[in-house]
């Protein structure tokens, strides 16, 4: 595969900019914020303590806007929004909830609305969510109010491809990686966990899947040509080169370019590490450099740390080699575990790196990888971390 | 008639824990509880208009297993979280 450096098209964050981790826990929300140099941080929160905040993300167009996802174990889902970076919350008037079923019909209900994305840069306003059982919602009011998707939610097709609530992730089936080009709004993807990657040109009216060299989980006769049969688990484009991506699945570490068909990237993985895992961080500025973490995927899905000895693995050539990165980590008895949004990174120079454990621990690296630092412990099952600033 | 709020709902109603609503039926009263206090309705019903697993809701001691139970003005509604979890 042809591997060659592209020009840089994203901004660099100036130097000296302190950097907000917006942090979802099954118990709440928390922000750390750094200083300048990104070597000190403070806990603010929890906001919304007891909730499942199941993702919090800011509005990249205005700087201050934030969604935050969530539920109770009682309650139903709902959705939080600030627009004062957090300073206070207002619960929005109607969050994303399919429609009610014809009499007689079986219907579906959100059980929590899993991944927020903000629209287009052109459409202010504009926010996308992914739910678990998967449902594609968009807003148009700053995620105050949230319009299903038809042309996903009702299509059946696409119920068949989403399978049974037996058919994702322990709790619930998830629509998630909801990806606007930032060169074209009208082009998007999505992935499902389990169902395959999709994408439209058309703003979402219709849809086509791209699976194509996407492999399946061996010794089933499961057909690789079948959506229903392929797990996603992050899909991310880079931003300094939108018609790449990368995808970290349920069965390894792929990378596509353009229209081609994906390649699986993660067979250079050491063999003893393996190319499972859930989150996928991809450089600002550098299309050929990427990190991974990876998780422990035999036999029954341990999902931690393959054998107790967490390492993020960076490649810097899109792929043709790995390098471990676990300078600061635990070297043994270390099981973390890692969830598909609990790993991020800022935009930086170099790129700051941070991932939040189940077990409640925040890792911070300054240096995209070299060295890790824990920068906060004790928090709430972390389900996920995004950065800001 | 009477309605009495669980403490994870307090916040929809000014942390009064009991609050007048009124309706024909329960559909009707939890229409006019979300009235009064938007989105308190969704929280315990869903868009299927089903009882959330574990939300319960007693009319005079009785569970209601269904939206379409008629009601009195005189009745005592209880909405509660469901013992579950430990």
């Amino acid at each position: 595969m042809a591997i060659k450096k592209r020009k840089t098209t994203t901004t660099k964050r100036p130097a000296g900019r302190p950097v907000a981790l917006l942090i979802a826990t099954r118990k709440g929300a928390f922000i750390l914020k750094s200083d300048a140099a990104r070597r000190t941080w403070k806990t603010a929160g929890p906001f919304f303590l007891g909730q499942i905040v199941h993702h919090m993300v800011l509005d990249p167009r205005d700087g201050r806007t934030l969604l935050a996802s969530t539920s109770t174990g009682h309650l139903g889902p709902t959705m939080m929004k600030s627009t004062d970076l957090g300073r206070s919350w207002k619960e929005v008037a109607k969050p994303p909830a399919f429609p009610k079923a014809p009499e007689g019909a079986q219907g579906r209900s959100v059980n929590h609305t899993f991944w927020l994305a903000p629209g287009h840069a052109s459409e202010p306003g504009v926010w996308f969510a992914g739910t678990a059982p998967q449902g594609l919602f968009r807003s148009a009011d700053g995620g105050n109010s949230w319009e299903p998707y038809s042309s996903i939610n009702d299509d059946a097709q696409y119920r068949k491809w989403m399978g049974s609530e037996k058919d994702g992730t322990p709790d619930g089936p998830k629509l998630h990686s909801i990806i606007v080009d930032p060169r074209d709004r009208k082009h998007m993807l999505f992935g499902m966990s389990g169902g395959g990657v999709h994408e439209s040109f058309d703003a979402g009216k219709s849809w086509r899947v791209i699976i194509d060299g996407m492999e399946v989980v061996e010794g089933f006769n499961f057909d690789a040509k079948d959506p229903t049969f392929h797990d996603p688990h992050c899909v991310r484009m880079c931003p300094s080169n939108p018609d790449r991506l990368y995808q970290q699945n349920h069965c390894g570490i792929y990378r596509r370019d353009g229209k081609g068909a994906w390649v699986r990237i993660g067979r250079s993985m050491p063999k003893q590490v393996g190319d499972i895992g859930f989150p996928l961080v991809l450089h600002p500025r550098d299309d050929n450099t990427a990190w991974v973490f990876p998780m422990d995927g035999t036999r029954v899905w341990p999902r931690v740390s393959p054998d107790g000895k967490p390492a993020a693995y960076m490649t810097k050539n899109g792929g043709k080699t790995w390098q471990r990165q676990d300078k600061g980590l635990p070297r043994a008895q270390g099981w973390f575990t890692v969830k598909r949004q609990a790993m991020c990174g800022d935009t930086r120079d170099p790129v700051g790196l941070y991932f939040g454990t189940t077990g409640g621990e925040v890792w911070a690296s300054r240096n995209e990888g070299a060295q890790w630092t824990c920068i906060a412990r004790h928090l709430p099952e972390i389900y996920a971390i995004e950065a800001a600033g | 008639m009477k309605v009495y709020i669980p403490d994870a709902l307090c916040s929809y109603t000014g942390d009064r824990r009991t609050v007048a609503a009124h309706g024909a039926t329960l559909a009707a009263l939890l229409l006019d509880l979300d009235r009064q206090f938007p989105g308190i309705r969704f929280r315990m019903i869903d868009e299927q208009d089903a009882i959330r697993r574990h939300m319960r809701i007693f009319v005079n001691g009785d569970e209601a297993r269904t939206l379409n139970l008629a009601l009195a003005d005189t009745d005592d509604v209880s909405i509660v979280q469901a013992l579950s979890g430990g």
